[in-house]
């Protein structure tokens, strides 16, 4: 046999006949598709090939979205027993596993992402915050908050485009087991598995108005704040919007929760597995093409390896499978708008100018769509705009450290505090460290895992409040002091 | 000997060595090994692999029951695993006890089989519970009788209570034996090692010691070559090349019985120690029912349907 020494992998594309995608959407209002007025139009970020118009909501479609929702809660959902609630959540969340494949097609479609990330993580995840959700429907005198907690009513929530799926369940899957009904506006660039959600809410015959999704860009995200119809906001994405919509609630009865931006330090002392921290770092700053909240975009790393580690971790890098997102052996797929490629790009040549050191895997990117190699600056310091500044791409900024105290300390030097990472083998420093760190969600030894038992959300600029957990469904609960 | 200048042969050297490498994360590793068990190979490259894979077995028979008539069955499927298809490579090599790699060798030359090496388990396998004048006899035995290949097993014991200098003296030892006559894989039985950082360990005491090959098992443990443990293995080689330019060979051995199974251990090599590594010299696969679910696989790319059980030969 001829002595072949590289093993290509054929492509392993998974089949995009799994979906049908409408050439126009409408809004998904009183539990019927509305159609809208103008429309926009949803690309795949991977082609640039433009999947389907999606309609822009103005005043009059949220003005109908809030009074479905309202007439809902009042009249159906706010009466029905937390059993009967728990009932339509346990049965969307079959739902959404037995279209588990669509949704993840549809996600891969829309969003850039690998589809064995939608596959693996995305979608299963989703459906277990619905089953997760499903069992406190009926158990909320334990949610803390006394023996009769109440809903808010209606809840606005308005979800970004890194997971778009995923962040709706994490938003409505609470709310509706807290008795609240919704109007949810997924991102501009990824409304197509809300769309199909609102399908599974119809074959659950969740009651009219219980769910409703209006589609559009930040003029209906703002017409969904300053409704005087809703009576809490919740909101993910980035800090700038966060805090207009923090002053747009103020002076207002609105509760709120934000879940914004991040700049997580991930910290790697010399006393790690070195070889799980590398894997750690590549699913810390690389999953999801690093469009990722509480992405581990700083590498803060013990100076005594920090030599052996980034050798290591550009090897690793290397062997990044980037390309087709439908490939089942892709590991980073494309960067979901040309908006979001643009600032991945500004903010990279900002370290370049600055004098750190760029170094990218060499892979072969594709010709059409939007695509960013994954990149490492070295000789990043805290006073570098890359050591400060949210990317949200496949970017990481290396920083060293002498003495833990210090990595702490530059762990915490920021205006962000949603995740962390610390990495070592030796338990007293781990958890001291731990301790010190400022941040939401620590993770030690591992990095983006996520759970629906487990609260997720930040300190600082890092947003108000927690999703997922006792925590996170308190959220959508008011105690009868409150009244 | 030199020890490629990492140690001197002393105790104390070698602690300091085992001791300057980092440790293992279970669950890390676990999640590694699985992703990659996630890769989907398709078609050519799954032909590719399944080929591959062919060239890579030491198909084994280490049976109290084993006669000459059942080892010379099995060198002849070794040479020519599908009779009726000349393009089908043969095996890497056949592994054997001690006793039977004299009739092994004369049959592999006798029908055209000069090129498939003969592996003998060595060291009182599988336990490795002898004296040591013992396993040096009985590597000697095989070296003799025209083992190409000798697959010792390490004294678990030894390593388990601490003894790391017994367990490297042992394969230095085993190691002049062999000389140049023989390449010696190092087996650990991971089964009994148990936690990925003696693996790890047991990795980098072989290959000082001069191992040309480290292999996970006997067979005769469960668990044995995990993907996780492979996965462990294939960083080590890796890691040693770093430091000293010398490729070591890896060889996964127990459970691995289908071609999904062989697939998924090529997928390690390819994104782990490297498409280098993806040849006989450095990576094997120690397995008996193996071949002939990757001979029938083969028959399925080709024709396109899967064939009944019996167009592939039993030995």
């Amino acid at each position: 046999m001829e002595e072949k020494l590289s093993f290509e992998y054929a492509p392993a594309p998974e089949s995009r006949a799994l979906v049908t995608i409408k050439p126009k959407y409408g809004h998904f209002i009183g539990g019927k598709f509305v159609a809208g007025s103008k429309h926009f139009p949803t690309i795949n970020p991977a082609t640039e090939e433009v999947l389907s118009q999606i309609s822009l909501a103005g005043k009059t479609d949220v003005d109908a979205a809030v009074k479905a929702a309202r007439k809902a809660y009042t009249i159906t959902w706010s009466k029905m027993s937390g059993k009967e609630r728990g009932k339509y959540l346990f049965r969307i969340a079959r739902i959404m596993q037995e279209h588990s494949r669509e949704f993840a097609v549809l996600e891969t479609l829309d969003n850039g992402k690998p589809i064995r990330e939608s596959r693996d993580v995305d979608i299963p995840l989703a459906a277990a915050h619905f089953f997760y959700h499903a069992g406190w429907a009926d158990k909320l005198e334990y949610a803390g908050l006394g023996t009769t907690p109440k809903a808010h009513g209606v809840a606005g929530q308005i979800i970004p485009w890194n997971f778009p799926l995923l962040m709706l369940a994490w938003k409505v899957a609470p709310a509706l087991a807290a008795g609240n009904t919704v109007v949810l506006k997924p991102a501009e660039t990824t409304s197509l598995t809300a769309l199909l959600f609102a399908e599974v809410c119809q074959q659950a015959e969740l009651p009219a108005g219980v769910v409703n999704i209006v589609t559009g860009d930040g003029s209906t995200g703002a017409l969904i704040v300053n409704h005087p119809g809703i009576d809490k906001i919740a909101f993910t994405g980035s800090t700038e919007v966060g805090k207009i919509i923090a002053r747009a609630v103020a002076p207002t009865n609105k509760s709120v929760t934000l879940e914004l931006g991040g700049k997580a330090a991930n910290i790697i002392f010399e006393d790690a597995a070195i070889d799980e921290s590398i894997e750690g770092i590549v699913n810390g700053i690389f999953f999801n093409q690093g469009h990722v909240c509480c992405a581990g975009s700083r590498l803060i790393l013990q100076e005594s390896v920090a030599e052996e580690v980034i050798e290591k971790l550009k090897n690793r890098m290397a062997k990044i499978r980037v390309g087709d997102p439908m490939d089942k052996n892709t590991d980073l797929g494309a960067i979901n708008s040309n908006d979001q490629l643009l600032k991945i790009r500004e903010l990279s040549a900002a370290g370049d100018t600055e004098g750190a050191q760029r170094w990218s895997a060499p892979c072969e990117l594709p010709g059409k769509g939007f695509w960013f190699a994954p990149t490492i600056f070295t000789g990043v310091t805290q006073a570098h705009r890359i050591a400060r500044e949210e990317i949200f791409g496949p970017v990481l900024s290396v920083l060293t450290f002498r003495t833990p105290q210090e990595a702490i300390d530059k762990a915490n030097n920021t205006p962000f505090g949603l995740s962390a990472g610390i990495w070592s083998e030796k338990g007293s420093k781990v958890l001291w460290a731990s301790q010190q760190l400022r941040a939401g969600v620590i993770w030690t030894n591992t990095f983006n895992k996520f759970d629906p038992t487990s609260p997720f959300g930040g300190y600082k600029e890092s947003g108000w409040g927690r999703e997922g957990g006792r925590h996170g469904l308190s959220a959508y609960l008011k105690g009868v002091s409150h009244e | 000997m030199s020890f490629y200048g990492l140690v001197d042969g002393t105790e104390a050297s070698l602690k300091k060595y085992l001791g300057s490498l980092s440790g293992v994360d279970q669950v890390g590793a676990d999640a590694r090994a699985a992703m990659l068990s996630t890769r989907s190979i398709k078609t050519t490259s799954k032909r590719w692999a399944i080929d591959t894979a062919i060239t890579m077995v030491d198909l084994t028979t280490l049976e109290g029951a084993d006669t000459p008539g059942k080892v010379k069955a099995l060198c002849t499927k070794a040479v020519r695993p599908d009779p009726t298809d000349p393009s089908v490579p043969s095996v890497g090599a056949v592994c054997v006890y001690n006793d039977m790699v004299e009739i092994a060798r004369t049959h592999l030359d006798l029908i055209g089989g000069q090129h498939v090496g003969v592996a003998a388990v060595s060291t009182a396998f599988p336990s490795g519970r002898a004296s040591m004048a013992v396993k040096i006899q009985d590597t000697k035995d095989a070296i003799e009788a025209g083992a190409s290949e000798i697959d010792m097993v390490i004294d678990r014991g030894a390593f388990l209570s601490g003894q790391y200098i017994e367990v490297f003296d042992e394969i230095v030892k085993i190691r002049e034996v062999c000389g140049s006559k023989a390449h010696l894989k190092v087996i650990f039985e991971t089964g009994e090692l148990v936690t990925y950082d003696n693996v790890r360990k047991a990795s980098f005491l072989a290959m000082a010691a001069g191992a040309d090959f480290i292999k996970t098992s006997t067979g005769k443990v469960a668990p044995a070559a995990t993907a996780s443990v492979v996965l462990v293995m294939l960083e080590a080689v890796r890691d040693f090349y770093a430091m000293t330019q010398v490729r070591i060979g890896v060889k996964p051995a127990g459970g691995i019985r289908n071609t999904k199974d062989a697939i998924k251990q090529l997928v390690l090599v390819n994104e782990t120690a490297g498409p280098e590594w993806l040849k006989p010299s450095l990576f094997r696969i120690g397995a008996s029912a193996l071949l002939n679910d990757l001979l029938m696989q083969r028959m399925k790319i080709d024709d396109g349907y899967y064939a009944s059980p019996q167009y592939v030969t039993i030995d």
